[in-house]
């Protein structure tokens, strides 16, 4: 899941960064030669700095091509299509039960103030999100796998019941959808 | 001053009567207000944990007033650092600076006024059209107090700039030559140029434009306010919201910094000059700091996947000076230096800490990818917490014990030492229990929390407790510091 590796790269990152203060810490307090450190640890420097720039640029490229988000124009594209429209303080879905491994589009758009449309899974984390905001319609696609029951909270602060505004839907596996 | 050698300590730092009560008020209000939110904070955490009662009417209120009091008060702390080591380099003149002060108080009452009086609750992010769709809940006149609060601020700020800018610039010719782009391509740098002008130059440009994008959002929202037919476009005003939001709030940082550059030297006998790294570190800072904002928008799948792309990108490189300039050089200043461990000394390590390791989970949540799981979830504050209250805070608390050590003399006592450490324990307990929450998509801005959230809860709560404990003690200690008759201004360079 992609929120555990967010997790352990950023538990490594800022161990990485804390050994890195404990070894200067460490031996802060023998003195040896100013210009002599300063030589050695620009020399250093020039190498990790050039590794970052080049990882960057891997991670850059990698996390955007394919591109994370669909495209905003042209018609409908997914089978399923569903319109969203958040409330101070509810969620209007036009349809709450769809097909697993099937695409579902979400146009999501707002009566009022800014929401926040997540989708949490049936595990209770983020599957998803886009903004709901109001004179725009964001379009999310998304085809689940995991039939289950879905959560939608909102997740942009809009007023004293903003923690109560939540929604749920449905994906039914394929066979059982037919079948129905 | 010589052109020649590198200058640690240029001139003195001894203060005129009016100047020496105007920083006394600075290092006062800021303190107060530090920990008066700091309770307020405590509070949210106790009350998403059940461990206080706090109906959600309140704590969206205490929400609202804790954001924008801490950004305040880091501001107006941050910009005495600023003022309190540039006026060594140009000639800063003290109305301006105590106008900055009078209209942040000013500021400040109207705004608890109308959070705690009008029941606004709008957070500190004011987003259009929220203010003025309340449900009922506050009136519009407490939301254009808010504004109107944020507006006398601002003007405050803006004041203390233009006279910063007025200064640098008849000391330096112009802005450019005071951040050095004269040296970016060739030339020898002169290695006397102080970084304090190079990163106050930085402050004075961005953080003006901020401040101007804030003051025409703010308004234009008040006009919205009065004249509803006058309406605005929702995603033309999240932009301008968070261009000033994103510049002001990390000018906080790049302000608190100059401590860093001016204290650390002192403790460990090395300078800490000016290079082409340096100089182009800043360069790319002052740029980036201008366009990264869109990195809040990146689930308006609306907006232009180019600005999104920018965002992603430059959040990214925004990281590196910090790394690769401004922590890294630290870290060499004290490599086999001989420190000689004091308060401003640990302060300022542990404040390079929080900054570079703050921005790792905040670079991750930059992605456009990542983001889709980790928006507006606890994941958020868990990071500017950690570069805030383990960055930013520790670099003023550093220059407000160098000042009050500096007029009484003291050194730091052992108790200064349990504090410090405790202070850096609660503050990673506190900020990994936002990051493990936001890992388990517990929400961020949520006045009512799920069972399963709340040992997350819980282990911030008693986090926030040490914090708040030591904060009083660091309170206490400068305080008593700055009551002291005043001392030889000199001796903060005797220190060493
Ligand atoms: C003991 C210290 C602190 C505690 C206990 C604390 C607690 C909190 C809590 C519980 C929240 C709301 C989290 C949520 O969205 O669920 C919050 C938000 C925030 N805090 Fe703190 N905080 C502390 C220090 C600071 C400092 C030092 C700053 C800035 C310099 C700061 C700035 C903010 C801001 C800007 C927000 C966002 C408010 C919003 O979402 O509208 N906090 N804090
Ligand atoms: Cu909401």
């Amino acid at each position: 899941m992609l929120q555990d590796q967010v997790w352990l790269a950023t538990l490594a990152g800022i161990g990485a960064i804390a050994l890195g203060f404990l070894y200067a810490i460490a031996r802060a307090r023998s003195p040896g030669d100013g210009q002599q450190v300063q030589k050695r640890a620009y020399a250093v420097r020039r190498w990790w700095f050039f590794a970052l720039l080049l990882g960057g640029i891997g991670a850059t490229w990698a996390s955007l091509d394919p591109f994370p988000l669909p495209l905003q124009y042209g018609p409908d594209e997914a089978p399923q299509v569903v319109r969203v429209v958040g409330h101070q303080w509810s969620w209007q879905l036009s349809g709450n039960r769809f097909t697993a491994g099937v695409p579902v589009e979400f146009l999501v758009t707002s009566d009022d103030v800014n929401h926040g449309f997540a989708i949490y899974g049936p595990d209770g984390r983020i599957v998803t999100q886009t903004q709901a905001m109001p004179g725009y319609t964001n379009r999310l696609i998304r085809t689940f796998s995991q039939p289950g029951r879905y959560r939608v909270l909102c997740l942009a602060y809009c007023g004293v019941a903003h923690h109560g505004m939540a929604a749920e839907f449905e994906i039914v596996a394929a066979e059982e959808r037919s079948r129905s | 001053m010589s052109a020649a050698s590198p200058v640690m300590h240029p001139e003195s730092e001894s203060l005129g009567r009016g100047e020496r009560i105007a920083v006394n008020f600075y290092v006062v209000s800021g303190l107060v207000v530090f920990v008066l939110m700091m309770l307020l904070g405590l509070v949210m955490r106790m009350a998403q944990g059940t461990w206080l009662d706090v109906g959600p009417v309140l704590f969206y209120q205490i929400m609202t007033a804790h954001g924008a009091g801490m950004v305040g008060a880091a501001s107006i702390a941050a910009s005495a650092v600023m003022w309190f080591f540039l006026r060594k380099y140009v000639r800063l003149r003290l109305a301006p600076f105590v106008a900055n002060l009078v209209l942040f108080v000013l500021g400040a009452v109207a705004i608890l006024a109308a959070t705690f009086i009008g029941q606004y609750a709008g957070a500190w992010t004011f987003l259009y059209p929220l203010p003025v769709h309340s449900m009922g809940l506050w009136s519009t006149d407490a939301a254009a107090l808010f504004m109107l609060g944020y507006l006398l601020i601002g003007v405050g700020f803006l004041l203390f700039y233009l006279d910063a800018m007025l200064a640098v610039v008849r000391r330096y010719g112009n802005l450019g030559r005071a951040l050095g782009l004269q040296w970016l391509f060739g030339g020898e740098v002169d290695r006397a140029h102080p970084p304090a002008v190079v990163a106050a130059t930085m402050v004075i440009i961005t953080n003006s434009l901020g401040i101007l994008a804030g003051a025409v959002v703010l308004v234009m929202c008040l006009i919205n306010a009065y004249f509803p037919s006058v309406a605005l476009n929702a995603l033309l005003a999240k932009n301008l919201i968070y261009f000033f939001g994103h510049v002001f709030i990390n000018e906080t940082i790049y302000m608190s910094v100059i401590a860093v550059y001016e204290l650390l030297p002192r403790f460990t006998g090395r300078p800490w000059s000016v290079s082409r790294p340096f100089l182009w570190g800043w360069a790319a800072s002052t740029v980036m700091v201008l366009i990264v904002y869109p990195h809040h928008l990146l689930m308006d799948y609306v907006m232009p996947h180019w600005m999104l792309v920018m965002g992603q990108v430059i959040s990214y490189a925004s990281g590196l000076p910090v790394f690769v300039v401004t922590a890294y050089g630290a870290l060499t200043n004290i490599h086999r230096s001989g420190i000689r461990w004091d308060m401003p000394a640990r302060l300022v390590i542990l404040s390079m800490f929080g900054w570079a390791a703050g921005i790792v989970p905040a670079i991750l949540d930059g992605m456009i990818s990542v983001n889709k799981v980790m928006h507006n979830t606890q994941w958020v504050p868990g990071h500017f917490h950690f570069y805030l209250l383990l960055g930013v805070l520790p670099m003023i608390l550093a220059f407000m014990y160098h000042l009050s050590g500096s007029r009484s003399g003291a050194r730091e006592s052992a108790g200064d030492r349990v504090a410090f450490f405790v202070y850096l324990a609660g503050g990673l307990g506190f900020v990994l229990a936002f990051l493990a929450a936001g890992h388990a998509s517990v929400p961020r801005r949520f006045a009512v929390h799920l069972p399963e959230w709340m040992p997350y809860d819980r282990a911030g709560s008693v986090g926030a407790m040490l914090l708040i404990v030591t904060m009083l003690v660091f309170t206490a200690r400068i305080v008593a510091g700055l009551l002291k008759a005043p001392g030889d201004g000199a001796a903060a360079h005797a220190v060493r």
